[in-house]
């Protein structure tokens, strides 16, 4: 069974449901945590623990200068920009590179090729029994988020749980990370900001054909807005987690509310009954 | 013009507080843009009137034709993205996944796939009693984020003219979106807030913005919920060079704010002290008077 944490709004708390989560079925199962959040993955802050690290490569074109004729076909193929074909000399953009592979296909010389180059790596670790962390992280100054992601969530593949934390937002990364989701966690905050991106996330799950329910985070009473549109979408309410300084104070150093207060494992527990409802799987 | 982009990537830090309460007290000539076009939230804010709509249209999208298609498959061999999926016992693809590099067309020998565009969003501009806004919609599940916010940036910069300063809302993380945001500033404000997760996604915000030989700000948001952390932060920004030019308490103002739609600064509190002490103190690092 594979469950997604998503949000539209960043900082409603998915990391946290995510690793408090985990850590609660870790008591009595084995769980992957896979974070998909690649361009800021924080989860391996609340795991600490020694990696095994496995680069993610993407393949881009390298020109071999003694076939090519510089008749520039490649360079007019490419939607992305990534090859720019002079008189006498072609330049490469790898960074802008999509891996589409029709540089190749197109070249009537033969003379492109493809290497492979780094975007980023796979950090795996088991930090406490029957959880194993695997952790996508983007290099800086790439862009190729989702496919770090792939290689992240293939390396759960096996797994007979996993949780994939996603990254915030609307586009594509999302979408990489919902890909073979049995159910979506959606966790919002009761804000005017929290309901708008709630109501573009819920958009987004339901393209993909994902079920999904919601987690209210930070609640300070006043979810009447939130709670309309959840009834009025058919979402079911997961799980709602109170504002207080408490709660803040353990997260902020990097704690997990399962383990540090009491009470929080059972409703974490509670919550994964939940989800294994609206998946309508065996987990 | 001075062009400063509002950032933090870690989400949720209160990027969008924080610009709203700029743009609100910044007293100069100003042009408004929201480059979080995954999730624009500033609009909630200025209740902006709407100037001009127009589409967005991203790289085009592959299209089959079922007339032509002979069901060899040769497309679906070559598709990187399992962009061609089977549908009611025909090829059809799925948008989602298709990434517009036409490798399908090439391939196929009926001449069966077309490349058709695709709007992927509306791009706005809007008048605020704070200055022009620019902004857009990105529609759910589309791509070309980034694209997106290069195209935002562009009309913000048409409605610039006499300003003294342009104000950005930028994305969270530092992807395509972040990168285009940042490309072409003079400025970053990075909103960050007392947490591991936070300062941790400070250090890989800074990396990646320091590739772009912009000025590094940063403010410290709830300051007051983990000193510790919070002293962390100010050691790390020391130690790189970075100003810290703002800290912001713990304030309920500010959610009662956000609840009403306007900008924290529009009332007396703690916060909007702090913000004003931001804005003094950025705006005379960045000689705006």
């Amino acid at each position: 069974m594979k469950i997604t944490i998503a949000s539209g709004k960043g900082g409603t708390g998915k990391s946290t449901v995510a690793a408090n989560l985990a850590c609660t079925l870790s008591r009595s199962r084995e769980v992957a945590l896979v974070d998909c959040d690649v361009e800021e993955p924080n989860l391996h802050l609340f795991f600490p623990g020694s990696t095994v690290d496995v680069p993610v490569t993407t393949p881009v074109p390298e020109i071999d200068l003694a076939r090519c004729t510089f008749c520039g076909e490649c360079g007019n193929f490419c939607r992305f920009g990534a090859l720019s074909v002079l008189k006498d000399r072609i330049l490469v953009f790898p960074e802008l590179c999509h891996s589409c592979g029709g540089c190749v296909l197109v070249c009537p010389q033969k003379a492109v090729r493809e290497v492979p180059r780094t975007v980023g790596r796979v950090a795996c670790s088991c930090p406490i029994p029957r959880l194993t962390l695997i952790s996508g992280v983007l290099n800086e100054g790439e862009v190729q988020a989702p496919a770090v992601i792939r290689a992240a969530k293939l390396l759960a593949e096996g797994h007979p749980l996993a949780l994939y934390d996603a990254s915030p937002g609307i586009a594509c990364p999302v979408i990489e990370t919902l890909e073979g989701s049995d159910a979506c966690v959606l966790v919002t905050e009761s804000t005017p900001f929290g309901l708008h991106d709630l109501r573009l996330a819920a958009e987004v799950v339901e393209r993909v054909g994902i079920s999904a329910g919601v987690v209210i985070n930070r609640s300070d009473g006043q979810d009447e807005e939130t709670l309309e549109f959840c009834r009025e979408r058919g979402l079911p309410i997961l799980m709602t987690i109170p504002f207080s300084r408490e709660i803040a104070a353990v997260q902020n150093r990097g704690g997990l509310i399962c383990r540090d207060l009491p009470g929080w494992e059972e409703r974490f527990a509670g919550l994964f009954d939940a989800i294994v409802k609206i998946a309508g799987v065996n987990p | 013009m001075i062009r400063l982009a509002v950032v933090s990537g870690k989400g949720g830090t209160g990027k969008t507080m924080v610009a709203a309460a700029l743009a609100d007290i910044s007293g100069v000539p100003q042009v408004l843009v929201d480059c979080d076009v995954d999730a624009a939230n500033l609009e909630l804010l200025f209740a902006p009137r709407r100037l001009t709509t127009e589409e967005f249209r991203g790289l085009m999208a592959a299209r089959i034709d079922p007339e032509r298609c002979r069901d060899c498959g040769i497309c679906v061999d070559h598709c990187r993205f399992g962009a061609i999926v089977r549908n009611d016992d025909t090829w059809t693809v799925d948008v989602l996944h298709c990434e517009g590099c036409g490798v399908c067309t090439y391939v196929c020998p009926m001449g069966a796939v077309r490349m058709e565009p695709r709007v992927c969003g509306e791009i706005y501009t809007s008048v605020t009693d704070r200055g022009n806004l620019a902004h857009a919609r990105l529609f759910p599940g589309s791509g070309n984020s980034g694209l997106l916010v290069t195209e935002v940036k562009k009309r913000a910069m048409s409605l610039a003219d006499g300003a003294d300063l342009l104000l950005a809302d930028g994305p969270p993380g530092i992807g395509c979106p972040l990168i285009a945001t940042v490309s072409g500033m003079d400025a970053v404000l990075i909103v960050t807030e007392p947490g591991v997760s936070a300062l941790h996604d400070l250090e890989r915000l800074v990396t990646v913005c320091r590739r772009f030989g912009v000025r590094i700000f940063v403010a410290i948001n709830r300051f007051d919920l983990a000193e510790d952390i919070c002293a962390r932060i100010e050691d790390y920004c020391e130690r790189e060079g970075i100003v810290v030019a703002g800290k912001i308490p713990f304030d309920p103002a500010v959610l009662d704010a956000v609840r009403s739609g306007r900008p924290v600064t529009r009332s007396e509190s703690a916060a909007t002290d702090a913000l004003r002490a931001l804005r003094n103190s950025l705006f005379a690092e960045l000689g705006l008077k």
